[in-house]
């Protein structure tokens, strides 16, 4: 996977491991409801990066992954990010050259797309949940996604220096 | 490897992307109406699984390197009174023991004359939860045991002092267990004092379950004690499900607003049992002799 040596895969897996894990990580009873989505940040990062390489196919199969941790319906949360991957990807280019308050603002128009797919597909499942408890995330990711996006080019322009 | 497709004709074009996004789209609609609808797709569940495995192992590593912590540096003193609170709560456990023992042999004997079928006991496997969160939406725990351990889908897990759920995804090595509190949970149920037969649903809040079946008329009171009725075949009957907290009739409408507590310790056990549940042909009449 890694034939292209710099910007090999080993960083980008690696990271949707650590975001996989941190998506399943017990948190206390009313932070929980706040918990950021950290699989759709990183693969918002990398998909506006990298979008030749890691857009709707890789999404999937860590969307199936993440519907197996946590037990969800079986393609629930890969829909959702291959919807979240493709709108990233389609505007990569303007993504990248926005300030980062714009961007801020377009991952939260991205996370709110991503969760209310996954309400409407709850509330087609006959899973209910308040409506409201869908914002939690959303706000959160919005709030953490300058520390990932700045982490994640940290990681990258160091591969990126070394290679 | 769809990864590697990418790299190989790059750069992917709009269409492309489009259609593939399309595609997957729709491929994950048609995955979750099968596994919505029936059990196909249980070995891919369990095949992702297995990949899963280490993630949970390392996220409940914490916790558990916590507990042996806390177990290996408590002092002297510490476990001296534990062990004296322990041996008399065993001794009174035994005394309960012993009426227990004569009331199971005057049951049998009774039942007997009934020519009822027998209770039968039944295997109980311990498994410890993972410190691992799940779906928000769902009341689950992630338990330490699986289809290799015996584990199957639907069976009945409790407590120490009453039921918690049944399993949903049991996996090779983990499995799911949805609680009784979740919004889509449903257990049959009988009030212990009159043999009151009704259905107690989740409500989407750890400490109540909803009875929306039971008529204004009903003999039920406060602190009556639901026991599962074993008529759903899911789980075995005589265990305490809930004690009703609240009872709330209102003339105009047909059924009353009845409320329980689930009596297991949904959200603080560690610890929990897997019951086996009957096997079928258990469950069948006696033939007269």
């Amino acid at each position: 996977m890694s034939r292209r040596g710099g910007q090999g895969a080993v960083p980008v897996l690696g990271s949707i491991v650590v975001a996989l894990t941190l998506s399943i990580v017990p948190l206390p009873g009313s932070i929980e409801q706040f918990r950021p989505d950290w699989v759709a940040l990183v693969l918002i990062y990398w998909t506006m990066m990298l979008p030749q390489r890691y857009s709707v196919g890789m999404a999937w199969l860590v969307g199936l992954v993440l519907d197996v941790a946590q037990g969800t319906l079986l393609g629930q949360h890969a829909l959702a990010l291959v919807a979240v991957t493709f709108l990233t990807s389609r505007f990569h280019l303007l993504m990248r050259v926005f300030p980062m308050s714009q961007l801020t603002a377009t991952v939260f128009g991205l996370l709110a797309v991503y969760q209310f797919l996954l309400f409407w597909i709850n509330g087609v499942a006959g899973v209910d949940a308040r409506a409201m408890t869908y914002w939690g995330p959303v706000v959160a990711g919005t709030i953490v996604w300058p520390i990932v996006a700045g982490l994640l080019s940290g990681l990258r322009f160091r591969l990126l220096a070394r290679g | 490897m769809v990864t590697t497709r990418n790299t190989g004709n790059s750069p992917p074009r709009l269409p492309a992307l489009g259609l593939k996004s399309l595609a997957l789209v729709l491929l994950s609609i048609v995955i979750m109406f099968a596994d919505s609808r029936a059990s196909h797709l249980d070995t891919v569940r369990q095949a992702i699984g297995a990949a899963v495995f280490p993630l949970k192992v390392i996220v409940d590593a914490p916790a558990r390197l916590f507990d042996w912590a806390e177990e290996s540096t408590v002092n002297r003193e510490t476990l001296e009174r534990e062990n004296r609170r322990l041996k008399s709560e065993r001794m009174l456990i035994d005394a309960e023991l012993q009426r227990l023992t004569a009331l199971e042999a005057e049951n049998a004997r009774l039942r007997q004359l009934l020519d009822a079928r027998q209770q039968v006991t039944r295997e109980v496997r311990v498994a410890e939860i993972m410190a691992v969160d799940a779906n928000p939406f769902r009341h689950t725990l992630t338990i330490d045991v699986g289809t290799a351990d015996g584990a199957y889908d639907g069976q009945a897990v409790i407590d120490a002092h009453g039921v918690v759920g049944q399993l949903i995804g049991p996996g090779l090595k983990t499995s799911l267990a949805v609680l009784i509190s979740d919004p889509g949970h449903a257990i049959p149920v009988e009030v212990n004092r009159n043999g009151l037969r009704t259905i107690a649903f989740g409500t989407g809040e750890i400490d109540a379950l909803d009875l929306p079946f039971l008529p204004n008329n009903a003999d039920i009171e406060i602190g009556d004690l639901l026991v599962t009725s074993g008529l759903g075949g899911k789980f075995p009957p005589g265990y305490p499900v809930a004690r009703v907290k609240s009872v709330t009739r209102i003339p105009q409408e047909p059924f009353a607003d009845v409320e329980a507590t689930p009596a297991a310790m949904l959200n603080q056990v560690r610890e929990i049992m897997l019951i086996e549940a009957d096997e079928p042909e258990r469950t069948e009449l006696p033939a007269d002799e």
